[in-house]
């Protein structure tokens, strides 16, 4: 009904305005009426009734007779007034009054999670709400326990580690690259096999190669020693610059105006600092180095007996020795090897005699003798070397206190000895006391088996290496020890004998008496011949003097005596002659070896008569010895 | 002079900086990998450098072929670069 109503309003709303409007109703005009399909149909004159209608503030839909049941009078009653209020529309809202509980506890809630800044209001309501909100505790039996467990301190660590390293490699890889490389290995192959061949000769290259670097090391050490031996000398040469021009060229001017004198010009001074409490016990001059001479040190004194010391000097270098062997025992002989300058036999005071090779590094000797191979139980005076023996061995010949001459032969590791005679003193009554002291011989110069003994008792017996047993000869030479015996360089029958009781004298071998006698006033420590000229000699005292001699000048008294060392107490002991230079060297008790120049006087050689031819000079030297002997000996011929 | 004789005798390789052990290691690793892979280059590389990785730790690189260039940063003492079989060429380092 409700539904007719409103529809039928809204038409007769349109009727109306239709009419007051004359474009909507054209508007209207077009559209013919749609009747919806469940409209009642009604006659127009139902259409035309009127209702009325009342509009009151009843709910039509309220009931208009509710009862109620009364308990009080036990009746239903019927209810006066109904409710008519009809709810059209309900919608919940969620608003809350700000005082309600609700709404603060809600505010407590935002309260916790808000933090800070808010309005005063705020805050304090949310510390109110805090508070409030605390857990609530039961007050009669409740503890509060807490604890706090140690917290290990948290430490930061770090750590770089380095990362690997890297390189980069580049290469190409082509086909003709790989097939190179297959070829090269090939050949490599190919020669690795070769190689394996020749593998034992790998080892001897790399003995060699050691061998070489040793000696590239001693090489470097020898060059310096070298060119410091050659700079040393040169030091030496200027420092003593004009004892070597001395040497070489002073000729004393003066003898042109002493008739016969000569002097003896002093030149170097050989010292070694070690040997200065030693004396000079032997002296030579080696054969093929003309400069070079050996010293050998040691001690006549039979209570000072202590070491000994072979020392070689150069006339090149005065200040140092060449070549220096210390000596367990004292040096008392030695003599160099005509031919093998490096080889030198050593006699020592304790018997033992030994043999030096100077090329050799050590400074031991080569060979020695010891007491089971025959030393000699005394002193050894002299040693001589001999030629080679038939089987080509070495040998020397020594002579000793103990009586004996022995003959030693270097037999390739050994030292053989062989004795050759002993020295037997005669008595009369054929008793024979052995073992007389030889104290020094010489072997004749041409005839070989021949050879001179000088005795401690002043005799010197001639000897032959043949018989052992027997001397060919004996000379009463001397009253004390005979301290050198010397055969002349050229002539072959003279020989000189020195002796300590002041005397030299000369000899014809075949004759029993000496030739000449000389007394030197003092102990004669040895004599030796000029190696220029058969009557000059020289001989050495004790008093510190040479006595210097030329028989073709005057037969009875020295043309030269002249005192060589600083101080007089030292004594002469030794003297040679240089084989070519016209110098001596001169050995004192004290090691010094002072080295003198012949002036031209004591040098003097035969004059050449004019348009002669010049004689040889050994046959000029026998000559004029000859003639010297034989003005004594027919005296002595007819006075016997 | 055979080619076979050159392929059996030796693998020469051509520049290595491995120490000794690694270094046959690696070879015959190459070697065996070559023969069983011979037609197909990238699985016997992919062979070598799994194998590598698992004996000598990670981040190893392979390349096999016949004819190539290169330039690459390794890790020292982590390079193999050899030949193999007469026409082919292995490169193996490592570079993490």
């Amino acid at each position: 009904m409700l539904l007719m109503s409103v529809w039928s309003c809204f038409f007769g709303q349109d009727e109306e305005d239709g009419t007051e409007t004359g474009e909507g109703d054209e508007w209207m005009q077009g559209k013919t009426l749609i009747k919806p399909l469940d409209q009642l149909d009604l006659t127009e004159a139902e259409l035309k009734e009127e209702f009325t209608r009342i509009l009151t503030a009843n709910n039509p839909h309220a009931p208009q007779n509710i009862v109620r049941y009364s308990f009080k009078e036990r009746s239903y009653k019927p209810i006066s007034s109904v409710d008519q209020l009809a709810v059209h529309f309900v919608l919940e809202g969620n608003l809350l009054h700000q005082d309600s509980d609700e709404a603060r506890r809600q505010r407590a809630k935002q309260g916790d999670v808000e933090e800070g800044g808010g309005e005063e209001r705020a805050d304090s309501v949310e510390s109110k709400a805090g508070k409030k909100e605390q857990k609530i505790t039961n007050q009669f039996n409740f503890s509060e326990r807490a604890s706090q467990t140690l917290n290990n301190p948290l430490r930061e660590r770090g750590c770089q580690t380095e990362p690997p390293p890297r390189a980069n490699f580049s290469a190409t890889a082509n086909q003709w690259e790989i097939y190179d490389v297959y070829l090269e290995v090939l050949q490599k192959q190919e020669k690795n096999k070769e190689k394996a061949k020749a593998v034992p000769k790998k080892d001897d290259d790399k003995g060699k190669k050691k061998m070489m670097l040793v000696e590239t090391q001693s090489d470097d050490i020898t060059k310096v020693a070298k060119v410091a031996k050659i700079i040393e000398r040169m030091v030496n040469q200027n420092t003593f610059d004009d004892i070597a021009q001395d040497f070489k060229y002073f000729e004393d001017a003066s003898d042109e105006y002493r008739e016969q004198e000569g002097t003896l010009l002093p030149l170097w001074k050989f010292q070694y600092d070690k040997a200065k409490r030693l004396s000079v016990t032997a002296l030579c001059w080696n054969e093929s180095y003309k400069d070079l001479f050996a010293v050998g040190l040691g001690s006549y004194d039979f209570t000072k007996q202590g070491r000994g010391m072979l020392v070689f000097y150069s006339l090149k270098n005065s200040t140092f020795p060449e070549y220096i062997y210390p000596t367990t025992s004292g040096i008392l002989c030695l003599d160099i090897h005509k031919h093998l300058p490096y080889l030198v036999a050593v006699g020592f005071y304790d018997g033992c005699v030994a043999v030096y090779n100077l090329k050799e590094e050590t400074l031991q000797p080569i060979y020695k003798s010891t007491a089971k191979s025959g030393k000699h139980t005394d002193p050894v005076w002299q040693v001589k070397w001999q030629k080679d023996d038939m089987d080509n061995n070495h040998n020397f010949f020594s002579v000793s206190s103990d009586g004996r001459v022995v003959s030693w032969t270097l037999v390739k590791n050994e030292l053989v000895f062989t004795d050759i005679i002993k020295l037997i003193i005669e008595i009369f009554d054929n008793v024979c006391r052995p073992a007389a002291c030889g104290t020094s011989f010489d072997f004749h110069k041409q005839i070989d088996y021949l050879f001179l003994v000088g005795t401690e008792e002043g005799k010197i017996h001639k000897c032959s290496k043949a018989y052992s047993s027997q001397f060919l000869e004996t000379y009463n030479a001397h009253n004390m020890a005979v301290d050198a015996v010397k055969w002349n360089h050229f002539h072959t029958k003279v020989f000189i004998s020195c002796s300590s009781d002041w005397t030299v004298k000369i000899w014809d071998h075949t004759i029993k008496t000496p030739m000449f006698t000389f007394d030197l006033n003092a102990s004669v420590g040895d004599v030796a011949w000029s190696p220029y000229s058969s009557t000059v000699f020289a001989a050495v005292t004790t008093d510190g003097k040479v006595h210097t001699f030329d028989l073709s000048i005057n037969k009875y008294e020295a043309i030269c005596q002249q005192p060589v060392v600083a101080k007089k107490k030292t004594k002469l002991t030794h003297i040679e002659f240089n084989p070519v230079y016209p110098i001596i060297i001169v050995g004192d008790d004290r090691g010094y070896v002072t080295s003198l120049k012949l002036s031209p006087n004591l040098r003097k050689k035969p004059k050449e008569k004019k348009g002669q031819e010049l004689p040889k000079g050994p046959e000029v030297e026998i000559a004029k010895m000859e003639k010297l002997l034989s003005l004594l000996r027919e005296p002595e011929n007819s006075n016997a | 002079v055979c080619e076979r004789e050159i392929m059996t005798c030796c693998f020469p390789p051509q520049h290595t900086d491995m120490p000794e052990e690694m270094r046959v290691e690696t070879m015959e690793l190459c070697v065996t990998a070559c023969e069983k892979f011979a037609t197909n280059n990238e699985v016997a590389a992919k062979m070598i450098k799994e194998s590598m990785d698992k004996k000598f730790g990670s981040s190893w690189h392979v390349v096999i072929g016949e004819g190539f260039g290169f330039e690459v940063t390794h890790e020292v003492k982590n390079l193999l670069y050899m030949f193999f079989g007469g026409s082919l060429a292995v490169c193996v380092w490592k570079c993490s």
